[in-house]
């Protein structure tokens, strides 16, 4: 699993951040991470944990919310948000179609930073 | 106590891959070189598929193959030694390529004369979905024995390929694999999706999904 690489990024994407902000600590990190990746949070945290040692953002928690996957109906053209769950029985709720193409639920997405 | 303050960040972490893989699409435009990334399950049959598909195309169009089987070097071997360029790129145990890396690989493949670089990815339904390698075109193997639930287990990696070889069709008698459930799977999450029944082994539908991707690749080429 890719833990390790998406868990560095955010650590460069934060410290990059703090930078020049006067930080002493960053406390906790606010992510966005859509519904279809496969990672787990308390994954990223100890991949987090390991490699923030020693950094600004050592012991910073990572807040993560779940970013909701969003289809767009190939029938009608109305977007709307499914649970992966049911991608397997999904149909439009508008026109009953089960033709998607994805719109979002993919990112991994730094919203902000609380530092002190 | 230092009063917490908040610093507003809005960065998409994949933001600077997606940069080195836009970079890496421009200069392979200009080279002619169309980059297809094909990804599948360790044992789907990628290196067999490559090598039916070179063998199909060959003096019509020249291969290239950009290795990245976890340390070893199996697979390169087998591709040299069917006469093909091929590079090994060394992944260290990682479970993905990016476009970092496939920049890199491409520097040791010699690409004068070649019209179509294939990187077999590492074998892997998960990771090489998240990342964007550069390639002009993503492709994905199901295997029969894997099952038609693969879209359900997998969804991202569904929705990031433009065409899907429904490899080993040879099994079909054997299994209780339902070929229009799968592509039904398939239209929920990429409904453009190409799909290819074909068998590496037989040789069956080899052509078709050869066909498909010499088209591809003179459009892109002389497009």
């Amino acid at each position: 699993m890719h833990e390790l690489q998406v868990t560095e990024r955010i650590l460069d994407v934060v410290l990059k951040h703090a930078a020049g902000h006067d930080v002493s600590s960053i406390v906790v990190i606010h992510l966005r991470i859509g519904e279809l990746s496969d990672l787990e949070d308390e994954w990223l945290q100890r991949y987090f944990d390991y490699l923030s040692r020693g950094t600004l953002a050592e012991n910073a928690r990572l807040a993560i919310e779940r970013a909701p996957i969003v289809m767009r109906c190939e029938g009608c053209g109305s977007s709307f948000e499914i649970k992966r769950e049911g991608l397997k029985e999904a149909l439009c709720p508008g026109c009953g179609e089960s033709r998607f193409r994805l719109v979002s639920g993919r990112e991994y997405f730094v919203k902000n930073i609380e530092v002190v | 106590m230092d009063e917490i303050r908040l610093i507003e960040v809005k960065e998409d972490i994949q933001a600077d891959n997606e940069k080195i893989a836009e970079e890496l699409r421009r200069r392979l435009s200009d080279q002619k070189i169309f980059l297809v990334n094909l990804m599948s399950s360790p044992g789907a049959g990628k290196t067999s598929v490559i090598l039916k598909t070179i063998e199909q195309l060959r003096g019509e169009l020249a291969f290239g193959v950009l290795e990245a089987d976890i340390d070893s070097t199996v697979d390169a071997e087998k591709v040299a030694a069917a006469g093909v360029r091929a590079v090994q790129l060394r992944t260290g145990g990682f479970c993905h390529l990016d476009a970092t890396m496939v920049t890199k690989g491409l520097e040791g493949l010699d690409l004068e004369g070649l019209d179509v670089v294939i990187i077999e990815n590492v074998g892997n339904l998960v990771c090489p979905a998240e990342f964007d390698t550069g390639a002009i075109r993503n492709a994905m193997i199901l295997s029969v024995p894997e099952g038609d639930d693969k879209p359900l287990k997998y969804p991202l990696m569904f929705t990031v390929c433009d065409v899907l070889l429904v490899n080993k069709i040879d099994y079909l008698g054997l299994s209780d694999f339902d070929m229009d459930v799968l592509r039904e799977r398939v239209a929920r999450l990429n409904p453009g999706m190409r799909i290819f029944e074909m068998s590496a082994k037989t040789g069956q539908g080899v052509k078709e999904w050869a066909d498909w991707l010499s088209r591809e690749a003179r459009s892109f080429v002389h497009g």
